[in-house]
């Protein structure tokens, strides 16, 4: 318990200083919680500012810690009961709901499977009332982004795990978002697919200059992708450490047997160790 | 030269040989998938024929049991007189069918729309569907006007349960996933219904349509027994009871052959249904891929 008090949020300036390049941040969240009705404490007190310019963030820890309910709250798919998360450039509608593109994507490719590749990847779109003929183009873009757009007439159940995840990121690239929320988007595949994915998913985030911020439990895949990592600790889920990954773009397999790389993970492991910790004393 | 002749001469042999085997293979397993095919028809031919042999050796008299051929028989000879009663039969079976399968899918969706409506009105569906038909027949009778309309809403309250409760669980067994999505997206409830919650619940609603045709045919035969109408516009069962009294019961089995063949029909027609729609999607028409 006293190991993770004594990690203040403040340590997380030292390592690199992730935040504050940009003068106003993309997504200001402030010692935001959620308590659920049944009493749980799912996330306690969380402070995170999302700067303006890209960047591609990890929320890591073990299972319990409030990182996807971080994410959901951020997305807006589940409301949070205490604290505030503010998008302070981006306008909002009359039922105080930021205008935001944001792009979702799930832990399973949750794709309709009555529709085509096409069509599942036009939904977003097709939900904001745009016809089909005019943001073909749209569609079609989103589609080579992930290699995809020679299978834009097939079927979901015509795919592999990897390809119907591929598809599920051409949808939520679909409305060209600033930011792209996923939810351990990898977890269930193999190994060397996720190894693929990953380093499409870079290319990709170089190539189209957006936010990410992507839910993990592996250190590998953070140390691997991001250039910030918030480890997170369970019961109750907070922020025990925010990170800078300095290593620069783009990173290819060489990074991956790096020296660098294996202090990263050396040092995250360590912070993800503490945490767990924490855990065990309090039962 | 000679030599590569010598080398490459036993290659013709082997390459001559192997698609013989290989089309051995094919013809037994073409003549054993057929077998399976017909396996059915094969068995309902033995039944027959055994039928047909028994009645034969026992002497059996045809107001008691007829032969299949008897049967076969009348079924040619009366034709005349069952076919325009097959066809009433089917007119309100077809009419109800398409009621219970439109109002049957407007009440799922009420009912997947509120919990309060299901809440309130799903218990009487219930109550609706396991009151046996015989007994509900006569008082419809004598509170519609006309007994085409009778017969059209016993038929109808037959078929229309498994619609409701089919569709009504599809649209509840929507992927939640797909479900936040829409929400994420800012879908409308609309949207939601008719892009979302509708095509997911398609192979449910099929499923119930393919239960109801049945049930549509039988709620019809059932009713017309209650009525008893005679005249023009009889049925097929009103033909099954009149050839009763007349002890004439090779016309009675020649026009339950009749009404099998149209639910075997209309089962088959469903089926072909569901599957023109679901073969693209679901496992359960698309067949291994």
């Amino acid at each position: 318990m006293n190991t993770i008090e004594a990690m203040p949020p403040e340590s997380a300036s030292d390592t690199g200083s992730p935040t504050g390049t940009s003068p106003r941040s993309l997504i200001s969240i402030k010692s935001v919680s959620k308590v659920y009705p049944n009493g749980t404490e799912a996330v306690r007190k969380v402070s995170l500012e999302v700067p303006g310019r890209p960047q591609f963030i990890s929320l890591l820890g073990p299972s319990g810690c409030g990182k996807s309910t971080l994410l959901r709250m951020i997305s807006g798919l589940e409301r949070h009961t205490g604290g505030g998360i503010d998008w302070p450039t981006t306008p909002y509608d009359s039922k105080g709901r930021p205008l935001a593109e944001i792009g979702f994507v799930f832990q399973e490719p949750t794709l309709m499977p009555w529709a085509s590749v096409f069509d599942n990847v036009y939904l977003p779109l097709r939900l904001k009332k745009h016809k089909k003929a005019v943001v073909r183009d749209q569609v079609m873009d989103a589609l080579r982004m992930v290699g995809l757009e020679k299978f834009a007439d097939s079927y979901p159940r015509e795919l592999s795990g990897g390809m119907k995840m591929r598809v599920s990121i051409a949808r939520a690239l679909a409305t060209r978002p600033k930011v792209l929320l996923m939810d351990e988007p990898f977890a269930a595949l193999d190994e060397i697919t996720r190894l693929k994915l990953n380093n499409d998913l870079l290319s990709l985030w170089e190539k189209q200059r957006l936010t990410v911020i992507f839910v993990t439990h592996s250190v590998f895949e953070s140390a691997y992708l991001s250039d910030r990592i918030i480890v997170m600790a369970a019961r109750p889920g907070r922020v025990i450490a925010d990170i800078g990954i300095d290593a620069p773009y783009p990173r290819t397999e060489a990074y991956r047997t790096s020296s660098a790389y294996n202090e990263y993970c050396k040092e995250v492991s360590g912070l993800l160790k503490q945490a767990m910790a924490g855990v065990e004393d309090e039962h | 030269m000679d030599a590569m002749e010598q080398l490459a001469a036993p290659e013709p042999e082997d390459d001559a040989e192997t698609p013989v085997a290989a089309n051995g293979d094919r013809i037994r397993a073409v003549v054993h998938n057929v077998a399976f095919q017909m396996a059915p028809v094969i068995f309902g031919c033995l039944l027959l024929a055994v039928w047909e042999i028994l009645v034969r050796i026992n002497h059996v008299p045809p107001y008691i049991l007829p032969g299949p051929l008897l049967i076969a028989e009348t079924l040619y000879k009366d034709f005349g007189t069952l076919f325009p009663s097959l066809l009433i039969t089917f007119r309100i079976t077809v009419v109800a069918f398409a009621m219970a399968a439109i109002g049957g899918l407007l009440l799922g969706m009420l009912f997947a729309s509120s919990r309060w409506i299901e809440r309130s009105l799903f218990p009487y569906a219930v109550v609706l569907q396991v009151t046996p038909i015989v007994a509900i027949a006569p008082l419809i009778i004598i509170w519609a006007k006309d007994t085409q309309l009778a017969l059209l809403i016993c038929a109808w309250l037959v078929a229309f349960f498994p619609v409701v409760s089919n569709t009504a669980v599809g649209l509840n067994s929507t992927d939640r996933n797909l479900t936040q999505l829409f929400h994420l997206y800012g879908a409308s409830k609309f949207q939601t219904m008719w892009m979302l919650k509708l095509p997911a619940s398609m192979p449910y609603y099929l499923a119930g349509l393919r239960i109801a045709g049945g049930l549509a045919l039988i709620g019809a035969v059932v009713a017309e027994f209650v009525a008893g109408t005679g005249g023009t516009q009889s049925g097929l069962a009103y033909r099954i009871l009149e050839a009763g009294y007349r002890l004439q019961i090779p016309r009675m089995f020649a026009a339950l052959v009749l009404i099998s063949l149209t639910g075997v029909l209309i089962f088959a027609a469903l089926s072909l249904l569901s599957r023109l729609i679901l073969r693209k999607w679901h496992e359960s028409a698309a067949g291994g891929h």
